[in-house]
């Protein structure tokens, strides 16, 4: 298509030299590439992950004689943990859906709902942070126990940074209403709460599930 | 062939439509979400599989079809959407993740093994 485009212009345009752009200006209504750019941010996001994941791969079985995963995991709280978030995402689903018929108080309950959904999902982390640390399991203790509390500390982040930006967004929901670019706000959220949850399935997995085979 | 304006025009009043779920397409990825998350977690929890390189293998192909469902029902991937930059994205993106798993483990793997005799710590004082 764009080759077409340049040679009509390369054509109408009597120079002999070759153009190399498109000419035609094409109009670019606010935010028409919104959803493309932050889908590029997420893919570089998924990159840090990855070499997180890949620091883990390496170091995840270097217990320097200290606690190994079967001594610090319970595999039913990271299965509540789990639970936790995949709610969070099938509600902010619903909060998507409602936006769409334009329905502000049920969009602001559907993202209260997910919310404290995440609110208990980063409080269980913590939990369980806080109970490994009070063991002596510190990120000081092994090459194992720094690549965990980096991988998933660094996922409980974002989820913590996509709290407080929710927060943000119910703010201007109350304050603007569902406008087009409050609109766009909830769509990048959901993309990035989504995303969110699909790095989860790689840490439950390759760390907790995994962890406990080794 | 459209020309170039108009597939713009297509997509930026396309993809708004196209990129949202349906109630039910979301109540079909959470529910499959829920059975893939659930029989991993029973495999690893009740060790039904003897074999513990079996069971590893199979949670992780769980874990790669429940990545590939999130991405379709609740990421709604797919090719058409910003005329396949998406997706080329994300092509983009896995290529760069694989050779970067594969080859930390790889490399790594075969330092640990080159480097055996220095492990034996645990007869020394």
């Amino acid at each position: 298509m764009t080759v077409q485009t340049m040679n009509i212009a390369a054509g109408s345009s009597e120079t002999s030299q070759p153009v190399f752009h498109v000419l035609d200006e094409h109009a670019h209504p606010e935010g028409y590439s919104t959803s493309l750019g932050f889908w590029i941010y997420l893919m570089s996001d998924c990159l840090i992950f990855a070499m997180l994941f890949a620091v883990f791969g390496v170091l995840g079985g270097n217990y320097a004689a200290g606690p190994a995963p079967k001594d610090l995991f319970d595999l039913k709280l990271v299965a509540v943990n789990t639970s936790m978030l995949l709610l969070s995402s099938i509600t902010y689903g619903f909060a998507m859906l409602t936006m769409e018929k334009s329905q502000v108080r049920a969009t602001q309950m559907w993202l209260a709902i997910t919310g404290l959904f995440g609110l208990a999902f980063i409080g269980i982390e913590l939990t369980e942070f806080a109970h490994m640390i009070h063991e002596g399991a510190t990120p000081q203790r092994s090459a194992f126990l720094s690549s965990f509390f980096t991988l998933v500390g660094t996922h409980g982040l974002h989820v913590s940074f996509g709290l407080v930006w929710l927060v943000t967004l119910m703010v201007q929901v109350a304050r603007y209403g569902l406008i087009e670019a409050n609109r766009r706000r909830l769509m990048c959220l959901s993309m990035f709460w989504h995303f969110l949850d699909v790095v989860w399935i790689g840490v439950f997995t390759f760390v907790y599930l995994l962890g406990m085979l080794r | 062939m459209k020309s170039d304006t108009h597939a713009l025009h297509a997509d930026a009043h396309g993809h708004d439509t196209a990129s949202h779920g349906t109630l039910s397409s979301y109540l079909i990825g959470f529910g499959l979400s829920v059975v893939l998350t659930a029989i991993p977690f029973w495999l690893v929890m009740s060790g039904v599989i003897a074999s513990k390189a079996a069971t590893a293998i199979v949670v992780m192909l769980f874990a790669v079809v429940q990545i590939v469902v999130h991405m379709i029902y609740f990421l709604h991937m797919n090719t058409r959407s910003e005329n396949g930059w998406t997706m080329m994205a994300l092509i983009f993106t896995v290529i760069m993740v694989v050779i970067a798993l594969t080859g930390s483990l790889w490399v790594m793997h075969h330092l640990n093994i080159n480097m055996m005799p220095v492990h034996n710590m645990s007869q020394m004082p």
